[in-house]
């Protein structure tokens, strides 16, 4: 028997059961679509939150109370730590694998007025001049803190792009003064935008002396500003250093200072760009493995109805059986013409779900401003994971069919 | 014996069926010859096997005890891809009902046997036309089956079984759903057929059916009761020549 002819007897039995057929692919579509959308907007992710990631500054570490990751943080314990110091960051300065040590803390500011023009929720941070080349940050117009500003806890700051937008939106802001949290500050510098980091804007910010932020915003007492407010220090190795040796030398340095016995734990955080990877490598390793579930139960579901309509199929067509069988179709005929028929059925439901995984992957694209990539070894896994289906779950309705004996086919009512 | 005359040969053929922990036998050891370009009626009532001799000598089912040749060759030693051979080159097959599939064109049914045999589409479509037009449904080609009469339903279905041109046509009541006026029509067609030298084997009950044939078994109980000439001089035995 010609193939040619099997695939028409298919297509014959998909436009008789038009209904009945797309019912049975839905759970193929469904199960196609899912992979194919979710593996397509991972990848995207990956791809953005790797760009994000090495904007931070390829190398730069980051020395806090506490380090990076997904467990539950004790704030107790990461209460009682000792603050990191100024002392800390000028000790890390002095090691032969650091080249620059920026120390810096941070706050949010709730709102800013100027001349009926404000900006909210801004960030803003305290350093050192060392901060330019460790937070990997640009000048654009203006002059970045200089040793002096520092020196003199001068109240001046530099001015993010998108402070600029809301509040300087037709001046030059350089040599104005803003005032928030009831002081005054002179603009300096405006910053090169940075685009947004996991969705926060990095250029609604504001930076400031190290100095003056100490003098006008002391440390207060409460256990959230022990945890997050105090100093944290961002140090680069010296080039051709591995971060890691460099981490090697922070961390034994820091243990020295805080007097560690050699079987506490530290007391402090060391984060690299690896700690940012590897956190959101465990978010998306859960998502991925949720996805392929619920992809992977769908595709179950599918097969499962499949079968269940090829062995209805196969029940109806009982006497057409053995009437092909008395006219000389071998077991083979038949079983390849019940399987093709599951195998196409799957497939035209792959076919679709795959158009549908990269078209909600394209909207995606266009509504969360992600670059939604679907590589082409997704649509080979689409189309393989249907036939598969198909085939899996179209053999043995199949194989039951061809098992038939002519005579009981025949007489079958 | 002119052994090359001789299509079907069976000895003590007996095929017994089990339900549960009755017993039936449907054949109890069944001998006869049939040779080519014969014209054979197999009567009997119902349940006496006629049917279940049929279906052996078709292919359709194994016997349970007995031999059967077919041309020749040893149907037990056959496998199931050679049965489905013999099947499709060599038997023809008229039921009694619903043996075309509805969905199809006249024409599409009668190429069925044709498509497992691996005929060309194209030289399919025309034998096809050739055999409709034979049967007398040259204008009926591209009608579905299910918007056929009953006596054209049985024309496309002889027209089918005479698709790859077999040695034998086997018909189980062919006229048993058909009125009296379309049956005659029918059984001319196997008359006709008959006459141009194809072996065919009627299955039936109606003693007006098993007129036309030139030979008539009758079976009662799973065993020949009587082998006689018929009333037709299409398809008589050969007189044996000793």
């Amino acid at each position: 028997m010609l193939l040619l002819d099997l695939l028409k007897l298919s297509l014959d039995t998909f436009r008789t059961h038009r209904m009945r057929s797309f019912l049975t692919a839905l759970g193929i579509i469904i199960g196609v679509m899912t992979v194919i959308s979710i593996i397509s907007l991972i990848q995207g992710m990956n791809h953005e939150v790797e760009r994000q990631i090495s904007s931070l500054g390829s190398n730069t570490i980051f020395i806090q109370k506490f380090a990076w990751g997904m467990g539950r943080l004790d704030f107790d314990e990461v209460g009682r730590r000792p603050d990191l110091t100024m002392e800390d960051a000028e000790a890390i300065a002095r090691l032969a694998t650091i080249a620059r040590v920026a120390p810096q803390r941070s706050r949010t500011i709730g709102r800013i007025n100027y001349r009926g023009n404000k900006a909210t929720t801004v960030d803003l941070t305290g350093s050192t001049p060392g901060f330019a080349t460790t937070a990997n940050i640009s000048v654009d117009a203006g002059r970045f803190i200089t040793s002096d500003d520092s020196l003199r806890k001068r109240p001046v700051c530099l001015i993010g792009g998108q402070v600029v937008d809301d509040l300087f939106p037709n001046e030059d802001p350089v040599g104005r003064r803003i005032d928030f949290e009831g002081k005054r500050f002179l603009i300096v510098g405006i910053l090169e935008r940075k685009g947004s980091f996991m969705g926060q804007s990095q250029d609604n910010t504001i930076i400031i002396p190290l100095s003056a932020f100490d003098k006008y915003f002391p440390l207060s007492q409460s256990r959230q500003a022990r945890i997050f407010g105090g100093i944290s220090i961002q140090a680069m190795p010296k080039p051709g250093v591995p971060v890691e040796r460099a981490v090697d030398d922070i961390r034994e340095l820091m243990r020295r200072r805080h007097g560690l016995g050699f079987d506490q734990p530290d007391d402090f955080g060391i984060n690299t760009q690896d700690t940012l990877r590897d956190i959101y490598r465990n978010i998306t390793r859960v998502a991925v493995i949720v996805m392929v579930a619920v992809a992977g139960i769908s595709l179950l579901v599918g097969g499962i109805g499949i079968m269940n309509i090829m062995l209805v199929a196969v029940a109806e067509r009982t006497r057409e059986i053995g009437l092909r069988k008395a006219l000389g179709a071998t077991n083979r005929d038949i079983l390849w013409q019940f399987l093709l028929e599951s195998v196409l059925l799957s497939l035209v439901g792959g076919f679709i779900g795959i158009s549908l995984g990269i078209g909600i992957a394209k909207a995606t694209e266009l509504l969360a401003h992600l670059k939604a990539a679907a590589p082409f070894w997704t649509i080979l896994l689409g189309f393989g994971f249907s036939a598969g289906v198909g085939v899996f779950f179209g053999i043995y309705p199949a194989s039951r069919a061809a098992r038939l004996n002519p005579i009981d086919a025949l007489r079958y009512e | 014996m002119a052994a090359d005359s001789v299509l079907i040969r069976t000895e003590g053929l007996t095929k017994t069926y089990r339900t549960g922990r009755v017993e039936v036998n449907a054949l109890c050891g069944v001998t006869v010859d049939i040779d080519k370009g014969e014209y054979v009626a197999l009567m009997g009532p119902s349940g006496s096997g006629k049917s279940t001799l049929m279906h052996l000598l078709g292919c359709l089912d194994t016997p349970t005890g007995g031999r059967y040749w077919l041309g020749g060759q040893d149907i037990s030693t056959l496998d199931d891809i050679e049965l489905a051979r013999l099947r499709n080159r060599e038997i023809g097959f008229v039921f009694q009902s619903s043996n075309l599939l509805p969905r199809l064109s006249a024409q599409a049914n009668v190429q069925l046997p044709m498509v497992y045999s691996g005929v060309r589409p194209r030289e399919r479509a025309r034998r096809a036309r050739e055999l409709l037009e034979l049967v007398g449904l040259g204008d009926r080609t591209s009608h579905r089956s299910n918007e056929l009469s009953g006596g054209e339903m049985q024309r496309v279905a002889l027209a089918r079984a005479l698709a790859n041109r077999p040695s034998i046509v086997l018909a189980d009541e062919p006229t048993g759903n058909l009125d009296t006026r379309t049956s005659g029509e029918i059984m001319a067609l196997f008359d006709k057929f008959a006459a141009e030298g194809n072996t065919i084997i009627l299955v039936t009950h109606d003693a007006g059916v098993a007129a036309h044939a030139g030979r008539v078994v009758r079976l009662r109980d799973g065993r020949i009761e009587a082998d006689v000439p018929g009333q037709s001089s299409i398809g008589n035995r050969q007189p044996e020549i000793s």
